[in-house]
């Protein structure tokens, strides 16, 4: 008796480990990835975003970002451009929410006015580049369906399928790396009639406080307008001790102004 | 004596800012915009010598400096328009203040600028600065307005405002060769107070904003010297014109909903001479990024109330607001704010087009249109305005 459990217990255990489907892999490296990132608390950085234009035209901008990471709910952000000078004090907020659309909240310096926006648009593109909106937005698990679908050496290859309809996106497939605390090298985003659209390729790791991974860069190719975004980060802070407050509306005009 | 005030405030700033520059790491920045402006007013003027054209420059400097890690920080932004009419040509301080953050409050001692409200077409609980009716026609350009404002934020019952206004500012109005004024000039200075401290009359307001899901919503009070200008007329026809002393409650709400936004601001204003409620409501609805490449277009509808009626200062008592918001969401940040006004009891119309896009990464132009279309002759303030149809041009530089 006592040995048929036993030998129930191994079979039932094999049997996982060799029939894990590919939908329970898939999330399984998506969740490995958050605790690989979790308790980095909060964080601020610069950014300069190189927009090219399909003839190699460029444009620059220059915002900041704060992140406040928070664990029961998705993470708080606060953006501000600092160039091109007209739109100097621009600043968003953002409250990502692992169920449901986000809350944001758009801060106009000309007029002091705060207001909130709708975050129904995702696919759109964030500020002419070719980051779309839901390519910024914190990236919570459960805003996916998840595929794994092979491994190449270290890296792991999961196909990301958006639970939101209104997403631009039918799937991304994005590579993961699982010797370095699970952190994103690459992702291909295949739009609505699946064709391949964008390659986003994130490279310069850094570690930072020897637990989080941050890229130095972003590189974003359109495939299909041949216009590229390159977002450059520095001065990365993590130790920077942010609350709640400096993600309130008037952190947000503070902010911006 | 105002610009003396300035001046202290100003000195005493400097002095301060300098004492604590030496022992923290700080920020500086400095910024300039030069704008050309030209106005063509294309029909003949109602009214004798006004002009039909109006090239104008104007500067912006601004000027910030933070240390604290941004948690204390001195803001400066002036103004400085030349233009054919001497009443236009005008400079202000719109903002010099010393601001503070720490944990949940926020103190700013100053002149500052504060926007209130959610809708689009008017805005009626937005009563902290004085309007700068010289500069544009909509109403959305203030003067800088002297204040201690006092925020307390906290997580659960959303964001209370404190502010204490030591000083009011009076609304400046066309000169004799400016457009957009009445048949009399209204000299700023021959209009009075009901208050007897006047100018220096000390003045209270008070805001809680909260926000909670889809909603956002915010109540304030207003206690002290309007910022309209109350007109009445005697028997005789004289128009005599002063700052009531008003107790104004308002309440704005927005429902954020998908693409939609609902939104409805309403006020209370209560003077000895004066009693009234108005209120505008509607919807901006935004069909975005219907090209694949970032097209969005908005649609909006509001419906204005006022029941002060033909007296409102804004000419909107019973009016439909209509209008379409058109972003290109491209490199030059193009686009466009097409809408009309129009009464629902008579034919008065009004049509504007606003557009706007960069060139390069230090200019921007702008084209404005305001079409005043058959506006009734018994209109109280509109009728002055009926032959002032515009284009506006403006180029700016950054510097």
């Amino acid at each position: 008796m006592k040995t048929s459990i036993i030998t129930l217990l191994f079979l039932a255990t094999f049997t996982v480990g060799i029939a894990q489907t590919p939908q329970e892999r898939g999330i399984e490296i998506a969740k490995a990835a958050e605790t690989a990132d979790l308790g980095f608390g909060s964080s601020t950085v610069a950014i300069k975003m190189t927009l090219k234009n399909k003839n190699g035209q460029t444009s620059e901008r220059y915002l900041e970002n704060k992140t406040l990471e928070l664990t029961e709910d998705g993470d708080k952000s606060l953006i501000v451009f600092n160039s091109p000078k007209d739109v100097k004090g621009t600043a968003t907020l953002t409250f990502t929410h692992k169920q449901g659309s986000d809350d944001q909240w758009l801060y106009l310096p000309a007029i002091a006015r705060v207001k909130r926006i709708s975050s129904n648009n995702k696919s759109g593109p964030f500020v002419g580049s070719e980051f779309a909106y839901e390519d910024l937005s914190s990236q919570e698990v459960e805003k996916y369906n998840y595929t794994f679908i092979k491994e190449e050496g270290s890296n792991l290859i999961v196909e990301q399928d958006p639970v939101d309809p209104k997403s631009g996106y039918t799937r991304r497939l994005v590579t993961y790396n699982k010797d370095k605390g699970y952190r994103i090298e690459k992702i291909e985003f295949y739009d609505r009639k699946n064709a391949l659209l964008k390659t986003l390729t994130y490279s310069n790791y850094k570690l930072y406080k020897n637990k989080f991974w941050r890229a130095s860069t972003f590189n974003m190719v359109n495939h299909q307008s041949n216009k590229e975004t390159l977002l450059e980060f520095s001065d990365y802070n993590f130790e920077v001790d942010l609350a709640e407050e400096d993600f309130s509306q008037v952190a947000l005009k503070r902010a911006g102004s | 004596m105002k610009n003396a005030f300035i001046l202290i405030a100003f000195l005493s700033f400097h002095a301060f800012a300098k004492a604590q520059t030496e022992t923290k790491k700080t920020t500086q920045e400095f910024e300039l915009e030069i704008e050309t402006e030209y106005r063509y007013f294309y029909e003949n003027a109602q009214f004798e010598q006004q002009e039909d054209h109006y090239p104008s420059i104007a500067l912006r400097p601004e000027y910030s400096i933070e240390w604290n890690k941004g948690y204390e920080g001195i803001h400066f932004k002036g103004f400085l328009r030349l233009d054919r009419d001497n009443e236009r040509t005008h400079w202000d301080i719109r903002t010099l203040y010393y601001q503070k953050a720490k944990n949940n409050w926020e103190l700013s001692i100053g002149l500052k600028k504060v926007y209130w409200g959610v809708t689009e077409s008017n805005h009626l609980v937005d009563i902290i600065n004085q309007t700068d009716a010289v500069e544009s026609f909509d109403g959305e350009d203030k003067l800088g307005q002297p204040m201690i404002q006092f925020s307390w934020i906290t997580n659960r019952w959303g964001t209370f405002d404190f502010f204490y206004l030591p000083f009011h500012r009076k609304r400046t109005f066309p000169g004799t060769e400016g457009r957009l004024r009445f048949a009399t000039v209204i000299d700023k200075d021959d209009v009075g107070y009901e208050s007897g401290a006047q100018e220096w009359r000390q003045d209270i307001a008070f805001r809680w904003k909260y926000y909670i899901g889809a909603f956002d919503i915010g109540v304030s009070h207003f206690y002290g010297n309007g910022r309209e200008p109350l007109f009445t007329v005697s028997p005789t026809g004289t128009i005599n014109a002063f700052y009531p002393v008003i107790n104004q409650t308002g309440i704005d709400i927005q429902i954020t909903h998908n693409a939609f936004l609902w939104k409805v601001e309403s006020i209370y204003r209560h003077a000895k001479a004066q009693d009234f409620i108005a209120l505008v409501g509607g919807l901006e609805y935004t069909f975005s990024n219907i090209d694949g490449n970032g097209l969005d277009i908005g649609l909006l509808g509001e419906y204005l109330y006022d029941e002060r009626d033909e007296l409102a200062l804004t000419a909107l008592q019973n009016d439909l607001f209509f209008g379409s918001r058109i972003a290109f969401n491209d490199i030059q940040d193009t686009s466009i704010l097409i809408g009309g006004i129009t009464d629902l009891e008579n034919s008065s119309t009004i049509m504007s087009l606003e557009a706007s896009r960069r060139f390069g990464s230090n200019w921007t132009a702008e084209i404005e249109a305001r079409i005043f279309n058959n506006v009734d002759t018994s209109e109280f303030i509109l009728a002055n305005f009926r032959n002032d149809s515009f284009l506006r041009v403006s180029i700016s530089r950054f510097f």
